[in-house]
């Protein structure tokens, strides 16, 4: 990134000459770290790299705030394509890149525009990419709108933190997060050191599961054009197209589970069924306009760029904003769960050295705190034993006979990380768990503090 | 084009069509396009509004890059107004996107008529400012000969070679004209939004006379069931059900609400005609809905329990609906608007046929129920408010008669939204800006700055004094404070001073502002960051939108940004 470094251009004129007053200065209300220098932003854009996951409306803006905050290495990840209905916040994307990867075409913009930023784009989804590729990252900022992938990407995250041995956390190995979050005129920016301010899943009561409605309800007494349009989507649809999957984003579907609601609410004398609302109730759509998005991903930027380089005191640790009544703002400081499975020292389990990985993978999914089912097995950034892709399994199964005690180059007792599958609300969701692994009868053990186990 | 029922669809979900189309009438103009003018403007552009007309007459320069993404390096030299204006027109086609190559300070003194075509006005970056007579005394003296003020924090000293006298006259034109365009707004019924970025700090305050909303969609109101006050067609309706019944399906489909209205009648009429209204009596009557239960997985009658309060709760109207219906603007005359005829028709409503209530919404939330029932519920509450709506539609008509205007001026669909909106109805006044930059109010002045449990509220009163002492500092030396490292240590004492010298103007004696707050001040020297003039440009395009839809509630006070702990204030000065 030749130029990147540069502070001025040819006709002296410096183009960070304002961003470059907050750290070159001296300040009173700022980080404990703070070191006000001229290098002090050279060094921000050497060193630090920020991962953006999503590339919606909260990742366009944070890419284009992160890119003209100083950031220079800057890496984005998002599944999705463009949609027409993406346009009327999600400024970087034109009605010509309609169905192109959001990831990709994000990048492109921000690169365009602001010289010497780099970006790579990543367009697969968040399990595609393994621990190392996580690893090197120094802030991991979240645009996301779902409630799984916070919680999967707070997971990995915080894999990485390592306690030392009187419990407390390792600052070289926290991985902080800024994570924001908006529904129309409301929104959420908070802050996560991993170890010391409350991880996403020490506060996941923030985000209760969503309520369905009774099937009774749909059946028998359908009260709602809601109601109508869920009977038709969840049950009709079954009944009559027996085994063909429903499609949310084929409108020859959307249509007809349309249309049978109709037909229903007519029936019982409802009111209220349209074919945007049908979309709305069966997609779940959250309304979403740019103003709140710009707010929420700005207050994220300015803590990243806080957390970075220590040139003011930092939020602690979440805020909430709601603009439809004035405009209201808190800031809430939420304290950690001491028991967090996710950013606690890990669980610990004490095995036998005998234990085979096969076994050891049984254990997992019956222990009644991770009950983590098909799990794959990693050791200090090895395979133990991968459930997908089939190449990898394929490699790594005649591990499963043998003893973990021998796989893991027989340390007594070490950190293991597993990723498989829990039931969350009836449904299978993605979660990585962190153990902390002792073989009972090895030298060394007497030592490790188990009271903090479970 | 894209379809734009499908590229607003997210946002139409909020303020729906009618909305929507407001928007898309609306002429924004921008006064200064630095990040955070640009900023707002992209949020507006993206929503679709009519057009915008981008006001500037700066060149693009190097700085510019680093914070305002609507530039890049084919920019530089080039009008800012033109390459701003670009770039947003690409975002959205729908958008008529205008520039004029001036300084937003030369077109409010030569050409005050120029801002009457406009919705909205958004001055960004306008020093708060200084009274006229202020800046005559104090910025005269220490003047340099042939150096003038401009208003941009980018090109804040320009050497324009010119007399003293010249550069005096334009002095005072630029330390005067946010006032004036506050006046010019006011008196052409402009909206005005002022939105300033500075440091880690900013500001947001709305100008307007007034601003009346119907549409106010509150995060949380209480619903509309009336059941501390129901009408006989209710109690008709819920007579005519059995709670008695033997059957258990039938038993466990009865509407809350009908539950509610029986039992309460059972009570009234053991206890002299009142409902329950102490806490013994309030639990004596959650026991009573529960001694009615034959079963225990009746959901209707664990929401009759949960809703039992709704039972006691007052009568009548409430308190910010009372001071409406008795404000001065309710004498109606011709010139009135059609939000005030409605409230004169309302006030009267109340008075007669409503009995001491507003008219009913009519509408009831989803609760357990057969199908029949809910539905025929749902008809007893429609079939009040229809009543209720021609009532208050006659009183409208016969006002509209008596000051002289059509009585059919008022749609048959404007009233009735009314309606059911009557008792959310929202008045915001916004006081001059000049008026309150002479005379904050003080005890609210006091309030925040001496508010000792609460560190947060001294930080946001504290950034409005600096801020107000920068432009101070300004006057008095021709920059900003901090600009140049050198001068760093001495501007600290030197806007402390100033800053106490404000407070003390204000009749605020024994305040001081905290320290630190006064020399990070100075060493953000006018900086605007991106993501302080995103978050600020965010603010103001959102009440932009509240503005022009005329629904939802816009901020009443001034708005201080707070980057340090993202505590942000509205301060009600
Ligand atoms: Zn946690």
């Amino acid at each position: 990134m030749a130029g990147s470094l540069t502070t001025s251009s040819g006709d002296g004129g410096n183009r960070w000459r304002d961003l470059d007053r907050l750290l070159t200065r001296p300040g009173n209300i700022v980080g404990p770290t703070f070191d006000p220098s001229p290098e002090l932003r050279s060094e921000l854009q050497q060193y630090v790299r920020v991962l953006v996951v999503g590339a919606g409306g909260l990742g366009c803006e944070l890419l284009k705030d992160l890119a003209l905050s100083g950031f220079v290495n800057l890496e984005v990840i998002d599944m999705d394509r463009i949609e027409v209905s993406n346009l009327n916040r999600q400024f970087l994307f034109r009605l010509q890149d309609v169905g192109k990867p959001k990831a990709e075409v994000a990048a492109k913009r921000v690169m365009e525009r602001v010289k010497g930023v780099n970006i790579v784009p990543h367009f697969c989804r968040i399990e595609d990419k393994d621990l190392d590729f996580y690893n090197k990252f120094n802030i991991i900022a979240l645009g996301l709108d779902s409630v799984e992938a916070r919680s999967y990407i707070n997971a990995v995250a915080c894999t990485f933190l390592e306690y030392n041995s009187e419990d407390k956390p390792d600052e070289d190995s926290m991985k902080p997060m800024v994570d924001g979050g908006t529904e129309g005129f409301k929104g959420h920016a908070r802050v996560i050191m991993p170890g010391v301010t409350p991880c996403f899943e020490c506060t996941i009561w923030l985000f209760p599961p969503q309520v369905k409605f009774p099937l009774c309800t749909l059946a028998e007494t359908p009260r709602t054009a809601a109601h109508c349009i869920e009977y038709a989507h969840l049950i009709k649809w079954d009944e009559v197209h027996g085994g063909k999957p429903f499609d949310a984003d084929d409108p020859e579907h959307m249509q007809w589970v349309y249309s049978e609601a109709a037909k229903r609410a007519e029936l019982f004398g409802i009111p209220g069924v349209t074919y945007s609302f049908t979309q709305g109730v069966v997609k779940n759509i959250i309304p979403a306009i740019a103003s709140t998005n710009a707010i929420i991903s700005a207050a994220c930027t300015l803590e990243a760029l806080k957390i970075a380089s220590g040139c003011s005191k930092t939020m602690t640790n979440y805020l909430t904003y709601n603009g439809l009544e004035g405009l209201h703002t808190k800031v809430t400081e939420f304290v950690r769960d001491k028991d967090c499975l996710v950013c606690g020292p890990g669980t610990l389990l004490e095995l036998d050295p005998s234990t085979t990985l096969q076994k050891f993978i049984e254990l997992v999914g019956d222990h009644p705190k991770l009950q983590l089912s098909k799990a794959s097995v990693t050791h200090r950034g090895k395979n133990l034993y991968m459930q997908a892709p089939p190449v990898l399994e394929e490699m790594t199964r005649s591990n499963l006979n043998l003893p973990l005690y021998e796989l893991m180059d027989k340390v007594p007792k070490d950190v293991v990380h597993v990723a498989g599958t829990v039931n969350k609300d009836d449904k299978k969701t993605s979660a990585l768990r962190k153990l902390r692994v002792v073989f009972k009868g090895i030298d060394g053990v007497t030592d490790m503090d188990t009271a903090n186990g479970a | 084009m894209a379809e734009p029922k499908t590229k607003y669809d997210r946002q139409l979900r909020i303020w729906g069509d009618q909305g929507q189309a407001a928007l898309e009438k609306a002429s924004i103009c921008l006064l200064n396009c630095g990040p955070t003018g640009s900023e707002t403007l992209k949020n507006l552009v993206l929503g679709g509004v009519g057009s915008i007309t981008v006001i500037d007459g700066s060149r693009v320069e190097i700085e510019d890059l680093g914070n305002n993404f609507m530039l890049d390096e084919s920019s530089v030299g080039q009008s800012k107004a033109k390459c701003v204006c670009a770039f947003l027109q690409e975002l959205n086609d729908a958008v008529k996107a205008k520039f004029v190559e001036e300084s937003p300070e030369a077109l409010i003194e030569t050409n005050p008529s120029f801002f009457s075509q406009f919705t909205l006005v958004v001055a960004t970056q306008a020093q708060y400012v200084l009274s006229m007579i202020e800046n005559m005394q104090k910025g005269a003296r220490s003047y340099d000969k042939g150096k003038i003020l401009t208003l941009r924090v980018v090109s804040f000293l320009l050497d324009l070679h010119q007399g003293s006298f010249e550069s005096m006259g334009r002095f005072e034109l630029v330390e005067a004209s946010l006032l004036r365009l506050d006046r010019i707004c006011r008196q052409a019924n402009i909206m005005l939004i002022c939105a300033r970025s500075y440091g880690l700090t900013g500001l947001v305050r709305i100008s307007l006379k007034e601003h009346t909303v119907v549409e106010s969609k509150p995060d949380h109101f209480l619903d509309d069931l009336r059941l501390n006050n129901p009408w006989p067609e209710l109690k008709r309706f819920a007579e005519s059900i059995d709670l008695n019944t033997t059957d258990p399906v039938v038993h466990k489909h009865i509407p809350y609400v009908v539950v509610l209205v029986k039992i309460a009648d059972d009570w009234a009429q053991a206890h002299s005609g009142r409902f329950p209204s102490s806490r013994e009596e309030k639990r004596a009557f959650k026991e009573l809905i529960k001694s009615k239960m034959i079963a225990l997985d009746e959901d209707n009658y664990k929401e009759a329990v949960e809703a039992s309060f709704k039972i006691s709760a007052p009568q009548g109207i409430s308190s910010s609906l009372h001071q409406i219906i008795n404000d001065h603007s309710v004498e109606v005359d011709s010139t009135s608007s059609d939000f005030w005829v409605m409230v004169g028709a309302l006030k009267e409503f109340i008075a007669n046929e409503g009995n001491g209530e507003a008219p009913l919404e009519g509408s009831i939330p989803d609760m357990t129920s057969s199908t029949e029932c809910y539905v025929n519920l749902q008809k007893i509450y429609q079939a009040k408010a229809e009543a209720d709506f021609l009532a208050v539609e006659q009183r409208v008509r016969s006002i509209l008669k008596r000051i002289g205007r059509e009585p059919n001026s008022i749609s048959k669909a404007s009233i009735k939204n009314f309606c059911r909106n009557a008792r959310k109805i929202t008045v915001c006044r916004y006081r001059p800006i000049e008026e309150e930059f002479n005379s904050p109010s003080l005890p609210e002045m006091q309030k925040y700055l001496n508010d000792e449990d609460c560190r947060w509220l001294p930080i946001a009163i504290g950034f409005y004094i600096l801020l107000r002492a920068v432009d101070r500092f300004a006057a008095n030396y021709n920059r900003f404070p901090g600009i140049f490292d050198g001068e760093l240590d001495e501007d600290i004492p030197r806007l402390k001073a100033t800053a106490q010298a404000i407070l003390n103007d204000l009749g605020c004696n024994g305040s001081t502002l905290m320290e630190d707050l006064t020399n990070d001040m100075c060493r953000y020297g006018g900086a605007e960051l991106h993501a302080v003039a995103a978050f600020v440009g965010g603010v103001a395009s959102q009440e932009a939108i509240k503005l022009i839809t005329k629904q939802f509630v816009p901020m009443t006070g001034t708005f201080i940004f707070n980057g340090i702990d993202q505590k942000s204030q509205l301060l009600i000065l």
